[in-house]
């Protein structure tokens, strides 16, 4: 029996247990109950989390923006969501003509389910985790695959153009997306030895974004864009496209793209923090486990923060754009990242300080002179500038750098 | 009948099922959408054997990125969201018969093989050994000449696709 | 065994029922009034012609081939990153050849212009 001032929710779970057994319940079936109790508590509190979460961005969205954002309902508007929420119960459900009814009202299940099933893998603490999969990584992005099919099937099942032109831009982004944010969450794997999520928090005694810091850039941007936020918006242009892939949708099926998008932003800074910042690593955290939830959500606060900043500061890319930053700078990028690491991590094997600094070092030189590179590529072929006087206002002698653009 | 094989059962009926409507499924899309829960029961195939490696990879490559391409594919294709009507051919019963033919070949041979009777061996939770995997892909008396196979073949795949689909009319 | 994904499977039954419960509520509360323009598709107020569905740009298809060489291409690198540290310099060279031939591979797509997107 653990001490419960040392682990509570463990002791609770060993409580309840016996309690069950007590009642005369077979051991496997108070097993199943614990894990149904425990799974319910979980995806419930996840859900509800994103009420905070929706208030939370929206009034730092609105300080930034000079605004006061919510402010009306509870103090500091912290109930603005709980009551948009209790008003999206009671909106109508509208279902277009000629829509595939069962793909239509499967898609939003599914966009919320595929982010739930991320926090089944995820260590809050030492102990507190829904399953110690040891192919946490590789099963991240497996159930972000059911994301993807749930906008394929919103897009397709909808029978509006623009929900189908958005959701064919939402999957191009997010497949290509995908392809860098492995390869970088890679890096992780590689130093740790393994793909349990636990496990690679418990082996880093120094945070991996001091030792592969150009992985934990390029997963924090894709992690970004396969969430779908700013600058990643393209996919609910709303100035382009009417709403992108969930435009016929209404009511709480809307609102599970909704919340889907949001716990999917925080569940991206909860990966961040588990895979680079060291988890529920902190100072007496073996004395007492339970404070790594407390790091792990300082920690998983700090990255949303900057998602938010990001969000609230950066302007939407072009798609040309956004596919070049894909494919000709963050797919590289992560590969260059993973054999440079792969490279310093063997020759350095055996002393520790110097493999961390080594890498350190490796990963800074890696990002300056792919900078450089990058600037240079971008001086041979700039594009011409949209502000340049037009051909009408230019003098004679300026023709030939005109007739470029 | 033991639990496990009632689940085995469930998974393999859900699998053939869908692989049923794959064929039967009057709009090609939902053959695609058939073709997903299809390789789902594959994946959950691998779960009752404890190999959680094959999976995660069954679903992240099959699903997350097979399925999708096949989606897109379908989705370039003419009238692929409409009913294209009665799915049979005039000489099914002719194929109906090599079919039956071939499956009675293949449930003979089976019976000819000892495996067939003895039960799965399960591996243990975190049995499956990862790193013997790895090793093996690189170990010359392994699997190092498929393994680099493999990357050709990938990338003869990538300039197919970007000869068949790239703009030629533009680049000339 | 089998019963150690148990938590697993019971997280995504679980999590699946509750998203449906959650969509359910809303026709429990949500005022049922459907009517012909009501459940038009939505194109800014005008009215729709033509099917919803279009046929898809060929770009699409090679953004998702290059994606499977590429998810392909990390399957292989993932059990090769756990049995790192027992690997030998012809264990990483070998891999390091692999990654070449991939990466000639998106060169070629690169200067074919595949990965613009006009």
């Amino acid at each position: 029996m653990t001490n419960w001032l040392e682990d509570p929710i463990r002791w609770i779970a060993e409580w309840l247990y016996s309690v069950l057994v007590g009642w005369g319940i077979l051991p496997s079936v108070a097993d199943v109950i614990l894990m149904i109790t425990g799974a319910a508590i979980l995806s419930t509190l996840a859900l509800l989390w994103v009420l905070f979460l929706i208030w939370f961005e929206r009034k730092l969205i609105g300080r930034i923006q000079d605004r006061f954002g919510p402010n009306r309902v509870g103090p500091w508007g912290i109930f603005q969501s709980v009551a948009d929420m209790i008003k999206i119960f009671t909106k109508e459900y509208i279902t277009p003509q000629g829509a595939d009814k069962v793909l239509y009202n499967l898609a939003p299940v599914l966009a919320v389910a595929s982010v739930l099933l991320i926090w089944a893998v995820l260590p809050f603490t030492r102990s507190i985790m829904g399953v110690n999969l040891n192919v946490g990584v590789v099963y991240i992005v497996a159930v972000g695959g059911g994301g993807v099919l749930a906008i394929l099937m919103a897009g397709y099942a909808s029978n509006n153009k623009y929900a189908f032109l958005g959701a064919s831009r939402a999957v191009a982004q997010l497949i290509s997306y995908e392809v860098p944010m492995v390869i970088s969450l890679l890096v992780p794997v590689l130093l740790a030895g393994s793909m349990g999520l636990n496990d690679i928090v418990q082996a880093q005694s120094v945070p991996y974004l001091v030792m592969a810091p150009v992985a934990a850039l390029v997963f924090f941007i894709t992690s970004m864009a396969e969430t779908g936020r700013a600058p990643f918006d393209l996919v609910e242009a709303e100035s382009e496209l009417v709403a992108g892939y969930n435009t016929e949708y209404s009511g709480l099926k809307f609102g599970m793209f909704f919340v889907g998008e949001f716990l999917h932003s925080f569940t991206a800074a909860l990966l961040f923090a588990v895979l680079f910042l060291g988890g529920w690593r902190g100072p007496f955290v073996d004395q007492v486990p339970l404070l790594g939830l407390v790091y792990l959500f300082i920690k998983t606060m700090v990255i949303y923060f900057l998602i938010i900043l990001v969000r609230a500061s950066v302007p939407r890319f072009r798609i040309d754009q956004m596919m070049d930053l894909n494919w000709k700078v963050l797919t590289p990028l992560s590969i260059l990242s993973f054999l440079v690491t792969a490279v310093i991590a063997k020759v350095l094997e055996g002393q520790f300080l110097f493999q961390v600094l080594g890498l350190l070092a490796g990963n800074v030189i890696l990002l300056v002179l792919f900078m450089e590179w990058g600037e240079r590529r971008n001086k041979r072929n700039r594009r011409p500038m949209v502000s340049q006087p037009r051909p009408l206002a230019t003098p004679a002698s300026d023709e030939t750098s005109m007739a470029q653009s | 009948m033991s639990a496990f094989q009632i689940v085995f059962l469930l998974i393999a009926l859900l699998t053939l099922f869908s692989a049923l409507m794959v064929v039967f499924a009057r709009k090609t899309i939902h053959s695609a959408f058939w073709l997903i829960l299809a390789l789902f029961g594959v994946a959950a195939t691998f779960a009752t054997l404890a190999a959680s490696f094959f999976v995660v990879i069954q679903v992240a490559v099959y699903i997350g990125a097979i399925a999708i391409l096949i989606i897109f594919t379908v989705m370039l294709t003419r009238r692929s969201m409409e009913e294209s009507g009665d799915q049979l051919l005039p000489g099914w019963g002719w194929a109906a018969l090599v079919v039956l033919i071939v499956f009675g070949g293949l449930v003979f041979m089976l019976l000819q093989w000892q495996g067939i009777f003895q039960p799965p061996q399960v591996l243990t939770a975190g049995g499956e050994n990862l790193e013997n995997l790895g090793m093996a892909l690189v170990m010359p008396d392994r699997y190092v000449i498929p393994f680099e196979v493999a990357s050709v073949l990938l990338v003869a795949a990538m300039i197919g696709a970007i000869y068949v689909a790239g703009d030629h009319k533009k680049r000339s | 065994m089998l019963t150690d994904y148990l938590p697993l499977v019971v997280i995504i039954v679980f999590s699946v029922i509750l998203a449906f419960l959650v969509v359910a509520l809303g026709h429990l509360f949500g005022p049922k009034r459907p009517s012909e323009k009501k459940s038009m598709p939505y194109e800014s107020g005008m009215v729709p012609y033509g099917p919803g569905q279009r046929r898809m740009t060929v770009r699409y298809y090679l953004i998702a081939v290059l994606f499977i060489l590429f998810d392909i291409e990390v399957v292989f690198f993932l059990p090769w990153a756990v049995a790192f540290r027992d690997l030998g310099l012809p264990g990483f060279l070998l891999m390091v050849a692999f990654v070449v031939v991939l990466e000639v591979a998106h060169l070629y797509a690169w200067k074919k212009g595949a990965l613009e997107w006009e």
